[in-house]
């Protein structure tokens, strides 16, 4: 692997640019891998690259129907934070934090984490006691969280519309300065890089078709590439979820939805940071290109379509415009969605299943990009040892037969009304 | 003549000419800078698809920026300004870029700028400055968006020959016809190349659609192809920057169509070779259009370059407005046809250009293998043409590879939609592999993509197009790929030694061309889509200027200040009147739910986890409701008006979920049941009586003996038949009266002079919460927060013991009896005032064992008491806790107690 | 955007409509408490037609089932439920 530095672009410079090797390899797979993760997004890369570095193993191999990164984890709108209210939520997204605070360095890939902070406005007193509930809820479990007075929000985000007479007037907001966003493909590829030096296989246009069973156990998969042998498999397809389990006979307490997202045409930097509302359904940032990013509401119902939907997307944007009304002569040149897996519970799920070798990991509704790091760390954790890290112990899908379900917004298992 | 300016200096131009047009008359080439390097920049095409000359339109809060040259129409006054460059386009520091564009290779940023999050944060602060094109506005928009719907048996989106003859024979078959055209007049390629044709026919045809009754749309873009044949067209009302002559600069259209046909036509591609981004590079059919459509010559001694037979239209275009055509460079083997009396080189392609910042100087080509240069001032390419499948493929269409074309065309879909014209049946081309240096050859114009950057991403293993894409931002600009997504591809395959459709196929997504955001709000940007519902006693409440208070749909009042009283100041003393006089206010919001029929008693006893039957006629009771997953949901009360007539009511702002959740048992779950459950929520406004008086007022009120505690009558207030509830929520001997809410005014009027004929006082939702807390009452969205039990809730007693309520299967999972749950308690402080939201922790430092749900202070004796949620809290009455606010930097030292603070034996509500 | 057929209605916008759940998420009222969570807390999922429950709430506000597609969106059944559709 040739190790990235500004010398090595400089070294580029002479030669044109003719030293680099591949990221990654493009192995065949082989017959048998002692652990095999379906889906090459950043949860399965992570999982991978943390199978090998943490735990030493060696024969892993990545299996991605399509290509890497193109999942989720190339269509979200990258926003990391850790400001939940509910305790497993908090400390496993702050553990992935603290991680992608060196990711870069970690990776020796530039995943541009930006901390410019990620904000909640608040549109009244009820919703700054909401705000404050879940600051103080961080703080007191050791995470950074500020109230912020609307001169504060005002001085951070001069475009707001701070005006009293607002239909959503703005009261005030609360801050982890330590959130922000990263560069989505740069997290899959540096994974996936990572991974592949220390010997995984990633094997790309490899569609995961079905189970080889022995009676109640797990023992490999059925491919588009043939029949693979494995010593314990770990389901990470996010939207795909509900499908894949389904090839082993499985139905989980998921739902899979559109979510979408779109982007405007890049303007000189106008939005600091991350935003979002308490009160209302969409968030928005801008990227280093200048593009606002903006995200609302899934869409509610189930959908494999990957399609979008024009109701959906002008209500987030009539909703971010009353936020930022200087938005207002921008053009949106791209929209895009992503199959997310509703979970019942609005938490992910991390852990076993009921059939032996088979792990799932999924759930991660249209929030678990942020938890990438965690998330690998974690899932390699209870893929290598049979059981759960105490982060993910939480997380086990057996928590809704239960009833421990882990539950941030209070509104139940359905999740079209979440 | 138009007055126009460009950069601060004031033009001229013709009407209807674009802002292209319009520059190139008064021989301005360098219009933008390219995003990366900060090249210099000229009008490459005549159409949407222009990736280089991006200028701000406007001023105030109209500047558009990012707008195409070729896609605005010049008016008078039109202000454009030029973008990323800095001081100025001619002189533009940013170009020291491109002198380290070799070692600013693809994806160069992922291999540097290690070390923290701050360090990159420093260098991203540069990055970000010099990326992003134009400046946004600051300013709010002064104008509108409209939005409407329409419906149609056919719409065709485009107005060329195709488009206009299909949309003719529609409208003759008597079909419901919408033909859209971006242009600000019809005819699309015919405007070109339309001198063989009779001029009228375009202008006949266009008679002929409106006569049979179809609609035209010019300026209008269909941008979106969604699910079940709907489209939305982007109309354009007013020019970027423009003053709209009604205040609506555009409009949106929700079209659902019968049938879509596609006349969408082909965008012409570049050719790949050095320096071949420079003003003076332009496409051929731009050329063409500009010579013929706008009587501007962009070049006095042109080359052209091409691979088929459409570029040579160009050249006599050219020739005929008094151009020198100095080379025609074909890369095709052989002659085409005869002689065109034309400087004709075959299997020749251009190597690369020479010129300034603002022009061309000199083409260098290779003609069957030897170089040769020509001065030249323009060089009219024509690479082919790539079909415009964007609207098929959003309809979720699939593509066939058309070798003789060189491009994909529309092959099946699922949705109702065909394609016709130049977008299914391209012309035939010539493959053309690039030969000249990759590194300086373009593909990607705005973005500074080159061949090279390709070619590396290739050898790194980002190999699949979308990584392709991804890595080195192709087809990410303004053009979403239009010109580029082919040269891409091409190279990929040439790389991977396929032929192009098994190198691979990129999607595309809504919208075509950008669209205005302002537009997709609409009038949502207003109110963010969120319409304030009135209350029926608004006029009421205005007239005393409260403190406003917003919940669920509506703004109700907080307190009503008097004087210069504060907001807990009033509150207070509003409580105060209720418990020690008599208060009134409006509880108009609370959802309400008529339940009637035989079976309404075991409806109810479905939908509420407490006994109802046994309610004898004139009674009511508390009761609450469950999830189906047994966390309790909302909370209420339930009254007999009659033998088979019931009132339910629950909180505000659960009531559309209570209102869905009620419908889907009855009709859903419940068809058999001989019920009907009607949603009576703003039909009857609610005016709540509190306190020691309220009996004496009411009796003033309806006349007769007021009910009991938990009774009601039906009685008549000012003339108004009225339901008096005998229910309380602040303690005190309490009535709610119901009316039907057109005739609130009156019955309000009446109360409110008996209640301050008693000396009372109207109260808020400020002091409504003081009396709830200190009485213990439960709030739904604070100690009901969807994550507890009855049990957690001490509700639990109250169960229906004969089951079969919504959620009575959830109850029994094994973590609802595990110890350490957050359970309902009260907090009195020691020491402090309790913040509500605080976290409940034994010590500094202790990780949270609860938070403070609710706080407020004693009425009558002062003191801070609040509701909490505390792990295993029913257990834990006595002990000291701090409630500790570090957001807020509050705490106070707190002990924890029942969750009643007044009244506990309820002697108050007797008689 | 869909557009479904309303049983009551005809043809209208699908932003009339509701979700509410699939017809294998329905917890019947009779069912045993551990059957009752299985219905709730899983589901078929299916890459293809399944059956779910819309209610026309910004229309007549009925309910209905439509089998629907989940990756083509093509409607291939509507059906009237509640009193009205019994038989
Ligand atoms: C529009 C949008 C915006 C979002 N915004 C945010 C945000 O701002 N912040 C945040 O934290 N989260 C966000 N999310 C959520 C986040 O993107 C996901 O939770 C996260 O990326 C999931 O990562 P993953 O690796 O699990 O899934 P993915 O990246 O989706 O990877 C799963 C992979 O599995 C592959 N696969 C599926 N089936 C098979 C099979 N049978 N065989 C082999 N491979 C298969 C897929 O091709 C895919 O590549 C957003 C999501 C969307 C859609
Ligand atoms: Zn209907």
């Amino acid at each position: 692997m040739s190790q990235y530095s500004a010398f090595g672009l400089l070294r580029g410079a002479l030669n044109g640019q003719k030293h680099w090797q591949p990221a990654w390899r493009d192995p065949e797979p082989k017959s048998h891998y002692d652990i095999i993760i379906i889906g090459g997004g950043g949860h399965g890369l992570a999982t991978a690259y943390y199978l090998a570095k943490v735990h030493g193993l060696k024969n892993i191999a990545v299996l991605e129907k399509g290509w890497i990164g193109g999942g989720n984890t190339g269509r979200n709108t990258t926003i990391v934070r850790s400001n939940y209210r509910l305790k497993p939520l908090h400390d496993l997204f702050e553990f992935g934090l603290k991680m992608w605070e060196h990711l870069s360095d970690e990776l020796n890939y530039n995943v541009m984490f930006s901390p410019r902070g990620a904000m909640f406005l608040g549109h009244s007193d009820a919703d700054m006691t909401k705000l404050a509930e879940r600051g103080d809820a961080m703080r007191c479990d050791g995470i950074d969280a500020d109230l912020m007075t609307r001169d504060e929000v005002r001085k951070l985000e001069p475009l707001l519309d701070m005006s009293r007479s607002a239909r959503f007037p703005i009261e005030g907001g609360l801050i982890q300065r330590r959130g922000g966003t990263a560069r989505h493909d740069a997290v899959a590829w540096g994974y996936a890089r990572g991974a592949d030096s220390l010997g995984v296989d990633i094997i790309q246009k490899c569609e995961v078709t079905g189970f080889v069973r022995d009676g109640d156990a797990v023992v490999g998969v059925e491919t588009t590439r043939g029949r693979i042998n494995a010593g314990r498999v770990g389901i990470c397809v996010a939207g795909h979820s509900g499908h894949v389990a389904g090839l082993a006979g499985l139905k989980l307490p998921v739902e899979s939805q559109t979510l979408q997202a779109m982007v405007t045409e890049g303007v000189k930097p106008m939005i600091n940071s991350v935003i979002m509302s308490q009160s209302l359904h969409c968030y928005i940032s801008q990227s280093d290109k200048g593009g606002i990013v903006f995200g609302g509401d899934p869409d509610n119902w189930p959908s494999y379509a990957q399609s979008g939907n024009p109701m959906v997307m002008e209500r987030a944007v009539a909703q971010g415009l009353a936020l930022v009304p200087a938005l207002s002569r921008l053009r949106m040149v791209r929209t895009w969605s992503g199959v997310t897996d509703m979970s019942f519970d609005g938490a992910p799920i991390i852990g076993e299943t009921p059939m032996k070798n088979l792990f799932l990991n999924g759930g991660w509704c249209y929030g678990g990009f942020k938890a990438t790091p965690a998330s690998g760390w974690t899932y390699a954790h209870t893929l290598a040892t049979g059981k759960a890290h105490a982060l993910n112990a939480p997380f086990a899908l057996d928590r809704f037969e239960r009833g421990a379900t882990i539950d941030e917004t209070g509104s139940g298992p359905m999740p079209n009304s979440r | 003549m138009i007055n126009f300016s460009f950069d601060g200096k004031t033009y001229q131009a013709e009407k209807g000419d674009t802002l292209a047009a319009a520059l190139l008359r008064n021989g301005i080439g360098l219009v933008g800078r390219s995003f990366k390097y900060h090249r210099p920049r000229g009008i490459m095409t005549a159409g949407v698809e222009e990736p280089n000359a991006l200028v701000t339109i406007g001023d105030g809060g109209r500047t558009e920026p990012n707008t195409r040259a070729t896609d605005v129409f010049v008016y008078e006054g039109l202000v454009a300004k030029s973008q990323n460059r800095w001081p100025n386009l001619s002189f533009d520091i940013g170009a020291v870029f491109g002198l380290a564009a070799p070692a600013l290779s693809a994806g160069f940023y992922y291999k540097t700028f290690f070390g923290s999050a701050k360090r990159w944060m420093f260098y991203e602060y540069f990055i970000r400055k010099a990326a992003g094109l134009g400046n946004a506005p600051t300013k709010t928009d002064p104008d509108h968006f409209s939005q409407r719907a329409a419906f149609c048996d056919v719409l065709v989106v485009g107005a060329g020959p195709a488009g206009l003859s299909a949309a003719l024979e529609a409208a003759e078959a008597g079909k419901r016809v919408i033909l859209v055209e971006q242009d600000n007049i019809l005819g699309a390629s015919l405007i070109r190349d339309g001198q063989d044709l009779d001029g009228a026919w375009v202008d006949a045809t266009q008679a002929r659609i409106r006569a049979a009754g179809g609609r035209i749309l010019t300026r209008t873009t269909a941008s979106g192809y969604w699910e079940h044949d709907l489209v939305t067209l982007t109309q354009r009302i007013a020019e970027p920057g423009q003053t709209p002559p009604h205040g609506v600069a555009q409009r949106l259209w929700h079209v659902r169509a019968g049938q879509v046909i596609l006349a969408t036509g082909s965008i012409e591609r570049p050719m790949a070779f050095a320096h071949n981004d420079r003003p003076g590079v332009m496409l051929s059919q731009a050329v063409r259009t500009y010579v013929r459509r706008f009587g501007v010559v962009p070049g006095k001694r042109v080359v052209i370059a091409t691979n088929n037979d459409d570029a040579y239209k160009t050249a006599y275009a050219l020739k005929a407005a008094g151009a020198e055509i100095v080379a025609v460079l074909d890369a095709r083997p052989a002659p085409a046809g005869a002689d065109s009396g034309l400087p004709v080189y075959n299997n020749a392609v251009p190597l690369s250009t020479k010129g300034a910042r603002h022009c061309l100087k000199s083409v260098t080509a290779r003609v069957y293998g030897l170089t040769q240069s020509w001065d030249a001032d323009l060089i009219a390419v024509s690479g082919g043409f790539t079909p415009v499948v964007h609207l098929h493929m959003q309809a979720g269409g699939t593509l066939d590879w058309n070798d003789a074309a060189q491009a994909f065309v529309p092959a099946s879909s699922r949705q109702n939609v065909t394609t016709i014209g130049g977008a299914a049946n391209p012309e035939p081309v010539f493959n053309v592999v690039p030969v000249s240096k990759p590194k300086k050859s373009f593909i990607d114009f705005q973005n500074d993509v080159t061949l090279s950057d390709v070619d590396l991403a290739w050898a790194e293993g980002y190999r699949s197009v979308e990584h392709l894409k991804r890595y080195t931002t192709l087809g990410m600009a303004t053009d979403q790929g239009k010109l580029s997504n082919m040269a891409a591809l091409g190279r990929l395959a040439e790389k991977q030694g396929v032929a192009i459709p098994e190198a691979g196929l990129t999607t595309f997504r809504p919208p075509y061309t950008p669209v205005t955001m302002g537009l997709l709000a609409g009038a949502g940007a207003k109110d963010a889509g969120a319409h304030v519902r009135r209350l029926a006693l608004y006029d009421v409440h205005a007239a005393k200027n409260p403190i406003w208070q917003p919940l669920g749909y509506w703004f109700r009042p907080r307190a009503y200040p008097v004087g210069s009283e504060t907001l807990a100041q009033a509150a207070m003393r509003e409580a105060k009147a209720v418990r020690s006089n008599v208060g009134m206010t409006d509880v108009s919001t609370l959802a309400k739910f008529e339940v009637t029929g035989p079976d309404a008693a075991a409806f109810l006893e479905i939908i509420c986890a407490t006994t109802v039957g046994k309610l004898a006629v004139g009674r009511g009771r508390y009761t609450f409701m469950l999830r189906e997953d047994g966390f309790v949901f909302d909370d209420g009360t339930v009254w007999r008006l009659d033998e088979n007539r019931y009132l339910l009511t629950s909180s505000t702002g659960g009531a559309d979920r209570m209102a869905t959740h009620i419908s889907y048992v009855r009709q859903y779950l419940c068809p058999h049941l001989r019920v009907s459950a009607v949603n009576v929520q703003e039909h009857y406004a609610g005016i709540a009586v509190a306190g020691p008086q309220a009996k004496a007022a009411l009796a003033a009120l309806i006349g007769e003996e007021p009910p009991r505690h938990m009774s009601t009558v039906p009685a008549m207030i000012a003339g108004v038949p009225v339901i008096v509830l005998a229910a309380s929520y602040s303690g005190e001997r309490a009535f709610e009266i119901y009316v039907e809410a057109s005739h609130a005014g009156l019955v309000w009027a009446a109360c409110e002079a008996e209640v301050s004929a008693q000396g009372g006082a109207l109260y808020g939702l400020e002091a409504m919460e003081f009396l709830r807390i200190e009485k213990g009452h439960l709030v739904v969205g604070g100690e009901v927060d969807g994550r507890m039990t009855p049990h957690d809730l001490a509700l639990d007693k109250m169960l229906n013991k004969a089951g079969g309520y919504v959620g009575a299967s959830g109850l029994s999972r094994p973590a609802f009896s595990e110890a350490g749950r957050l359970q309902l308690v009260g907090l009195e402080a020691i020491e402090g005032n309790i913040p509500e939201g605080a976290m409940l922790v034994t010590g500094e430092g202790a990780s949270p064992q609860g938070h403070v749900s609710a706080a407020a202070f004693r009425i009558m004796d002062g003191g801070s008491v609040a509701l909490g949620q505390l792990t295993d809290g029913f257990a834990r009455h006595g002990e000291e806790l701090i409630a500790s606010s570090p957001t807020r930097g509050q705490m106070a030292r707190v002990r924890v107690v029942a969750p009643h603070f007044y009244d506990t034996a309820g002697e108050r509500y007797r008689d | 955007m869909m557009q479904f057929t309303c049983p009551h209605c005809g043809p209208r916008d699908q932003a009339e409509f509701i979700y509410e759940r699939t017809v294998d998420a329905v917890v019947s009222l009779d069912a045993a408490p551990e059957e009752a969570m299985k219905s709730l807390f899983t589901r078929n999922n299916p890459r293809g037609v399944d059956e779910e429950i819309w209610r026309h709430t910004y229309g007549c506000r009925a309910w209905m089932v439509i089998a629907r597609n989940r990756v083509t969106n093509e409607i291939s059944a509507t059906r009237a439920v509640g009193p009205e559709a019994l038989p």
